[in-house]
């Protein structure tokens, strides 16, 4: 009699004790979830920027010497001062403003997919760019060229809330609705290996060494409206005195029809 | 059934029951701190008077901004006018966070948000009441509730007062609602705001901005408005009403002169907002050879400028 409640008690401790993830890696467990279905936000469809800020920088190629909004190091400002864009032309360099760290901010639409259940897909009409972001690299394998795009790494950020302690039954107050259950998350990315290119199209630089960290996150409002908002980190310390921040709204389309491919430019 | 058998059912009943009771009720974020600005975006930048750059503006809105003069402020019965809860995103200064909790149950009831001299504090209600009536008295800093979406609080602000959006340059209405995303990120957090309006806006009017948590403390007073006279002619003239006649304003085509960005563009609207007019202004930019204006410059060189006519000078230069 006394093995048969000691049983439940510890079986009791041990729920409190052990985190889920303890338990879900113990042999025998199912594999955790791919990427694809483990996601807790929905990113996939077309999104359109909403150029509501930096407007003269994105919706305009800005003169030579417009800098103002970027911390540049004054090797930056040097740089940034040769620019030539037929240089850049001759040299098959018309994409060096559509690089990883200022893609986003290029006006335009995404449209993003999955390539399989542990790669996402972004697509740009503007500039006609691709960005794979993976969630499982493969482990200690060899790093391709640089490139425009650079090799992106993801991660899901999901909810993990607070286990409250339940000795009774929630108090509820009559016409408030409960509170809501944890849900949502956002995707983490990083991204290296890039190829130099500018943040601006006059010509303001990023390094080849420069790491791009971006926080994606989809807002759902109740008038069937989706944002998705990218938080966007940049570091090098070559060219930036600190880190660049700046975070960019795109709103959800319904479909693909203005979807509107349009190769990079130098100029404009 | 055998003992052992019981007793395993009933360890397995109780693990279970306990599982279920330890989903997390409602997921919260520690939000309170000092925050200061740390985005580069140019959400506060007015150096043209006439500046609705991607601003959705209606054309209630464009006449609105288009009558503005800034001396406006200097006026005794303005000079207290504080801005609206939206000047979150688009002031220059950082704000406080603080968390009011009920002092029986410590449960929380509500997160303030406190900025700038000009601007009136914020109260996110999170006790699930409901916003008063549409014709309740209006605030400069509005009645806004709140709940969280996973580890983001998202705010609903009604019943502000009418109040500037874009430092001297827009304005909302005391019909509008901002609909705002708090998201952190560690020491970082991401503010979407998405304000709505009736009478001067044509389409959602979206900004973010990106805080970082201050560990200095207070670095910026948190104290009641002073007035001052600042225009001794208003003083002299109290009947005097700075304003523009439509079509009067000598700022317009300022933007223009200096940037060589259509005045269309300069006159905002919905469709200033997406890409598609971004093909159409290849056309007709005319863009400077060299910036010459308000360009950035080099860390030791960097000197801001004087805002043009009145408080608020632009953040410094980056």
């Amino acid at each position: 009699m006394k093995a048969s409640w000691l049983a439940p008690l510890t079986a009791a401790a041990l729920a409190f004790l052990v985190p889920a993830g303890v338990l879900h890696a113990q042999r025998g467990a199912p594999p955790p979830a791919a990427a694809r279905d483990a996601a807790p936000i929905d990113l996939t469809g077309y999104w359109v920027s909403v150029v509501t800020q930096d407007w003269r920088w994105r919706m305009t190629a800005p003169p030579r010497g417009d800098y103002r909004g970027i911390p540049m190091t004054p090797e930056a400002f040097k740089v940034a001062a040769a620019w030539d864009p037929e240089r850049d032309e001759k040299a098959g360099e018309e994409c060096r403003s559509y690089g990883a760290p200022a893609l986003m901010s290029v006006p335009g639409r995404i449209r993003i997919s999955w390539q399989d259940a542990e790669t996402m897909k972004v697509e740009t009409d503007a500039g006609t760019q691709t960005r794979l972001l993976r969630f499982t690299p493969s482990p200690g394998a060899a790093r391709g060229a640089r490139s425009w795009q650079g090799d992106s790494v993801a991660e899901w950020q999901i909810m993990r809330g607070n286990a409250p302690l339940n000795l009774r039954p929630a108090e509820r107050v009559p016409g408030v609705p409960a509170p809501a259950v944890g849900r949502g998350g956002s995707l983490k990315v990083v991204t290296s290996n890039l190829r130099g290119g500018y943040l601006r199209k006059n010509g303001v630089p990023y390094s080849e060494n420069a790491v791009l960290t971006e926080y994606w996150e989809v807002f759902p409002r109740d008038n069937g409206e989706q944002w998705l908002t990218i938080t966007t980190l940049i570091e090098d310390p070559r060219y930036l005195r600190e880190t660049r921040m700046i975070a960019i709204p795109f709103k959800k389309e319904a479909d693909g029809s203005k979807w509107d491919p349009t190769p990079c430019s130098a100029r404009w | 059934m055998t003992r052992d058998f019981r007793s395993h059912l009933g360890a397995a009943l109780a693990a279970a029951c306990i599982t279920l009771a330890a989903v997390p009720a409602a997921a919260q974020v520690e939000l309170s701190g000092y925050w200061a600005r740390a985005g580069d975006a140019d959400n506060g930048y007015s150096r043209e008077p006439v500046d609705l750059l991607g601003i959705p503006v209606s054309a209630d809105g464009r006449a609105k901004a288009l009558s503005y003069d800034i001396a406006a402020l200097s006026a005794t019965e303005r000079q207290c006018q504080m801005y609206p809860p939206f000047y979150a995103l688009t002031g220059p200064f950082g704000f406080r966070i603080s968390s009011v909790q009920d002092p029986i149950t410590q449960k929380l009831v509500a997160w303030k948000l406190d900025g700038w001299i000009d601007r009136d504090t914020t109260t996110i209600w999170m006790d699930g009441r409901p916003h008063p009536s549409e014709y309740a008295p209006h605030t400069h800093g509005g009645f806004t509730t709140g709940r969280w979406e996973g580890n983001t609080l998202t705010a609903v602000t009604t019943h502000a007062k009418m109040g500037d959006i874009k430092r001297h340059t827009s304005f909302s209405s005391d019909r509008a609602t901002l609909t705002y995303r708090f998201t952190r990120y560690g020491d970082l957090m991401t503010v979407t705001g998405i304000l709505e309006d009736p009478v001067y806006l044509a389409e959602p009017y979206v900004l973010t901005e990106i805080f970082r948590v201050s560990t200095g403390g207070q670095t910026f007073p948190l104290t009641a408005c002073e007035p001052i006279e600042e225009l001794p002619t208003l003083h002299e003239n109290p009947a005097l009403v700075p304003h523009y006649l439509p079509g009067q304003n000598p700022w317009v085509n300022e933007l223009t002169q200096n940037r060589g960005i259509p005045l269309e563009a300069t006159m905002g609207g919905p469709a200033t907002m997406y890409p598609e007019y971004r093909k159409g202004l290849r056309e007709t930019y005319k863009p400077p050879d060299t910036c010459k204006i308000d360009c950035g410059a080099p860390p030791a060189a960097a000197a801001p400028a004087p805002a043009p006519g009145g408080r608020g000078a632009p953040p410094p230069a980056k």
